[in-house]
């Protein structure tokens, strides 16, 4: 089981947590305006790394807010907690 | 390849067993192939068979980084049934419920598949009217299937916990007869035995590092034993998918995620058949060496470690121990995991790609080893013919971009 770094509850067992998947995905902000592959892009398709992955998570049995996380998909091993908006290793949004 | 039959096996009980001819050549990788299979796990290596029996390619490799089966075709719980909702998916599940049933003799290697039944529990009134309307669905579409009440469940199970004062009571059940289990080391084997017999090449400790393509065509692979070209590739790399795709520049709908497995200590026979329940997600048959054979579920998070994560096990014991209660002194043996290629929808992608000559057969996620001889099949028709056999036509990667999507999640649930 992972020890997750709540960035407002400090570390808890990954039980109190919910995943959500990769972040730095954005909407687009006109989807009428938006051609079905890049809806497609959007909706389904994922980086999915053997490796490093930015990711989200909530602390659904905590203080139930979301943050992102990087994190080695291959070792598990937690590298970097973050708040949504907030910069992520390497100063960039997006530090995959 | 001298074929395996009674006769051989007492001529080589002569020779106390020291002549057998090894099962597979073991070749240098050529330069270049007509046809290059990356991943040997039962999906490729039954893809390279059928490649070769059906349509006369057999200048074929099978490009394995370790060793054939040692995926999650020699990691998975081998259940093996058809009776899924929709008509696409149960139509490609049921022709390969078909060739399993010749399986053995077809390619001379016992798979040891036992069509011992596999029930699927409902517990709730929703799962009541959900159970049923998919055993009508299979009906309609050929499928054997059948509702089984309570009280016959019990007789037909008698240590499954029907009582109702279980945590989530047992309220009937499924039963596809024609359902069962297979030896999952032994359809690795056999395929890449009758692969190896009509000339496709089984290279194993070979990782495919990069695809080369020019001009939107596929040309070959980068290998940790060197280029070997191709002008025709077909993906079958499970967990590993979109690092695959992601070396020809394509995104797919995957995430790759542990599933694991568990197996008891042996018992004597107690369970004669499968019995997998969503609701409270266990599943678990015997195998003939007398071990309970036990499904856990994946792990929420994305990852490529090939192990999970205790607390799963732990629910999923929870359940089985509820079930059957006189399990819970059972001491277990060995405990893995596998990781699976889980799709938005919760089936497979057997498509053609962007890139010509390029083809990738994955998403199978928890529940593709049922599929394997299928699965070859048609996937050695779609790069022999270089488009989709009517079968897994519905399957392609283009269904996330028409939002054509065969929504099996809700309605197989559990889908192994
Ligand atoms: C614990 C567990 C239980 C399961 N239970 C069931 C069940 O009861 N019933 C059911 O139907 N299904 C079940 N499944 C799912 C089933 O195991 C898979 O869907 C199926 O075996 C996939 O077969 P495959 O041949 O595509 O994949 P694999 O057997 O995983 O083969 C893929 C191969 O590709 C190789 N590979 C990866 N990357 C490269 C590369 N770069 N170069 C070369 N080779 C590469 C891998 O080494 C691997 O051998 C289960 C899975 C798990 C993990
Ligand atoms: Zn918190």
């Amino acid at each position: 089981m992972l020890q997750i770094d709540c960035p407002w509850c400090g570390p808890r067992d990954e039980t109190e947590f919910s995943y959500g998947g990769e972040a730095h995905i954005v909407r687009p902000s006109d989807p009428d305006a938006t051609s079905d592959e890049a809806w497609a892009d959007y909706l389904f398709m994922r980086t999915n790394p053997r490796g490093r992955h930015a990711e989200q998570w909530c602390h659904a049995h905590g203080c139930r807010r979301w943050f992102n996380v990087v994190r080695d998909t291959v070792s598990y091993r937690i590298e970097a907690v973050y708040r949504i908006g907030g910069q992520g290793p390497g100063g960039s949004h997006d530090p995959a | 390849m001298k074929k395996y039959s009674l006769f051989s096996l007492a001529r080589n009980a002569f020779s106390h067993h020291q002549n057998w001819q090894p099962a597979w050549r073991n070749p240098e990788p050529k330069p270049a192939y007509d046809v290059l299979i990356v991943g040997g796990g039962g999906h490729g290596l039954a893809t390279a068979y059928y490649l070769a029996k059906e349509h006369g390619i057999s200048n074929v490799a099978v490009l394995e980084k370790g060793w054939i089966g040692g995926g999650n075709t020699g990691r998975n719980t081998t259940i093996v049934r058809s009776n899924y909702l929709w008509d696409e998916a149960a139509q490609l599940y049921e022709k390969s419920l078909q060739l399993w049933e010749g399986l053995s003799q077809d390619i001379n290697y016992n798979v040891m598949f036992s069509q011992r039944g596999v029930f699927n529990l409902a517990h709730t009134l929703q799962d009541v009217r959900d159970v049923q309307r998919r055993v009508h669905a299979n009906l309609l579409n050929g499928v054997d299937s059948e509702w089984v009440p309570v009280d016959r469940l019990k007789q037909m199970i008698p240590i499954l916990n029907v009582s109702s004062d279980a945590r989530y009571p047992v309220l009937g059940a499924s039963l596809q007869r024609r359902g069962g289990v297979a030896r999952h080391d032994a359809v690795a084997w056999g395929f890449a035995r009758a692969a190896d017999a009509r000339g496709v090449d089984i290279i194993q400790n070979c990782e495919v590092t990069g695809i080369r393509r020019e001009g939107g065509q596929v040309v070959g692979v980068d290998t940790t034993r060197g280029a070997i070209s191709a002008r025709k590739i077909g993906v079958v790399t499970a967990g590993n998918s979109s690092v695959l795709a992601a070396m020809a520049d394509l995104r797919f709908p995957i995430d790759s995620h542990p599933l694991q497995a568990l197996v008891s200590e042996p018992l004597k026979p107690i369970l004669d058949t499968v019995v997998m329940s969503n609701a409270v997600h266990g599943y678990v048959s015997q195998s003939d060496k007398g071990e309970l054979v036990i499904g856990a579920g994946i792990d929420a998070y994305t990852g490529y470690g090939q192990r999970g994560s205790p607390h799963i096990i732990e629910g999923n014991l929870a359940a089985i121990k509820e079930l059957f209660p006189m399990f819970s002194r059972v001491r277990m043996l060995r405990q893995w995991g596998g990781i699976v290629d889980t799709c938005p929808d919760a089936c497979p992608i057997i498509s053609k790609t962007p890139v010509s000559g390029l083809y990738f057969n994955c998403g199978w996620g928890t529940g593709g080893f049922k599929a394997t001889p299928g699965s070859g099949w048609v996937f050695a028709h779609t790069i022999a013919r270089d488009q989709p056999h009517s079968l897994n036509a519905p399957f392609s990667l283009e269904r996330f971009v028409t939002g054509h999507l065969i929504d099996e999640h809700g309605a197989a649930g559990v889908a192994h």
